[in-house]
């Protein structure tokens, strides 16, 4: 397979006014993927699967991933004169991020063996512009999958020949699987919880000191 | 019955006489020929098949004829993970089985929602919604487990009386014997436990 910047370059070139972006992971995986513009994602992705030398012609993989608002930190060592003495101070800015959904694909080429190359498209924001080109018209294992991430994260894709809800029920109105999802508050009592679940159960249960160790009470009697 | 002396009736036994009651009779058939309901949700489905099959053999207890008609059923084994997408067709298959019909909730998803309890999909147990006459724990329970609770349940009818006050309760007309099946709600399942047969656990201090 050629580097990532190369098949940047021939696919910039093949779909006109495409914008694609090489997004580094530094995470152990240490895979980088492209971010693809969703006006020109179909015309990339039509690129990734016919020409000759990319032949991505098998999707193998299409999942989401909720990204809730965030404030990076940055910090920047200035020189600044302290006390008439010149001094590198650290000087910290923040950087706010607006939350987005995002629809991730991996992609290889059986007819060639390489792969995996990783794309990606992010929605506009989480609330109303939560569109996203369908690729299913390029890879037609995409379709569950696409409807899948429409049903739990929420993700409309424009294009997509059927687009329903796959795994829960027709009349549900949730996306389970965005981050700020509150699930109905039917908890059950359970033996054994722990971190998100104790908290739950402290809510509905009241505190058994007692039995939970915290404190020991000791009766009159 | 119980005018009968013990050494008489052994005796007319001996001939080939034998004195017994009409229940007894009645539940003898019943409980040697249980046609459980032919379905499966999840893994615990692998393991009802293997106790179907001839290393296990159900059919040494009378259980072999699974039906695929809720309408010929006599037992449903809920052998799975009942998510809540699957709860009322559950639900609707016990309506449509006829009386005297039995349930045995087969592991720990289908007795809580065993590892998936707290989850958004998974049904807690499936007593929410149909009464359950004996529970398997497991996660899946062997098929030993299953003849166990099979067993359990033959106990049960043979001891199952047909008149008087303690009769049982498929007998006495005033018990339901269709369930409301929940319906699809925005949020959850509407009603998330049928409040007149469920009640949820309450911790109790020891």
């Amino acid at each position: 397979m050629e580097t990532l910047e190369q098949i940047k370059n021939r696919a910039e070139l093949a779909a006109r006014g495409a914008k694609i972006e090489i997004i580094v992971n530094p995470g152990p995986a240490q895979q980088p993927s492209f971010l693809i513009d969703n006006d020109h994602a179909v015309a990339v992705a039509t690129f990734l699967r016919d020409h000759p030398a990319m032949s991505f012609d098998f999707c193998s993989n299409v999942t989401g991933v909720d990204w809730l608002d965030r404030v990076v930190k940055k910090t920047n060592k200035v020189k600044q004169i302290v006390d008439g003495v010149e001094k590198e101070v650290d000087q910290t800015s923040e950087e706010k991020i607006p939350g987005y959904l995002e629809a991730v694909y991996h992609l290889y080429s059986i007819k060639l063996k390489h792969g995996p190359l990783i794309i990606r498209m992010r929605t506009a924001n989480r609330a109303e512009g939560t569109h996203l080109p369908s690729l299913t018209p390029v890879w037609r294992s995409a379709e569950l999958q696409e409807r899948e991430i429409f049903d739990l994260y929420g993700v409309h894709f424009d294009g997509h020949p059927d687009l329903r809800r796959i795994l829960m029920w027709d009349e549900f109105k949730d996306h389970p699987m965005r981050k700020d999802y509150a699930p109905p508050d039917d908890f059950e009592w359970e033996p054994t919880a722990h971190d998100e679940v104790l908290e739950r159960a402290k809510q509905h249960y009241p505190a058994r000191p007692e039995l939970d160790g915290a404190e020991k009470i000791t009766s009159n009697q | 019955m119980s005018e009968i002396d013990e050494k008489l009736r052994s005796e007319l036994q001996k001939q080939g006489i034998f004195v017994v009651k009409m229940q007894d009779l009645y539940n003898w058939g019943r409980k040697n020929s249980i046609w459980p309901l032919q379905f499966g949700l999840a893994c615990c489905a692998i393991e009802m098949i293997a106790t179907a099959a001839s290393r296990y053999d159900i059919a040494r207890f009378g259980g072999e004829v699974f039906r695929p008609s809720p309408r010929q059923a006599d037992l449903m084994i809920v052998a799975g993970t009942v998510t809540k997408k699957m709860a009322p067709q559950i639900v609707r298959l016990y309506n449509q089985m006829p009386d005297p019909k039995y349930v045995i909730s087969m592991g720990a998803c289908a007795i809580s929602g065993g590892p998936f309890k707290q989850g958004y999909n998974v049904l807690k147990g499936i007593d929410r919604y149909i009464p359950v006459d004996v529970y398997i724990p497991g996660c899946p329970p062997r098929p030993e487990a299953l003849l166990h609770a099979f067993m359990e349940l033959q106990r049960k009818i043979d001891g199952q009386k047909l008149s008087g006050a303690d009769k049982a309760e498929f007998l006495k007309p005033e018990q339901p014997s269709e369930f409301p099946v929940p319906e699809f709600g925005e949020h959850d399942l509407n009603p998330p436990a049928n409040p007149r047969t469920y009640h949820p656990p309450v911790v109790e201090k020891q």
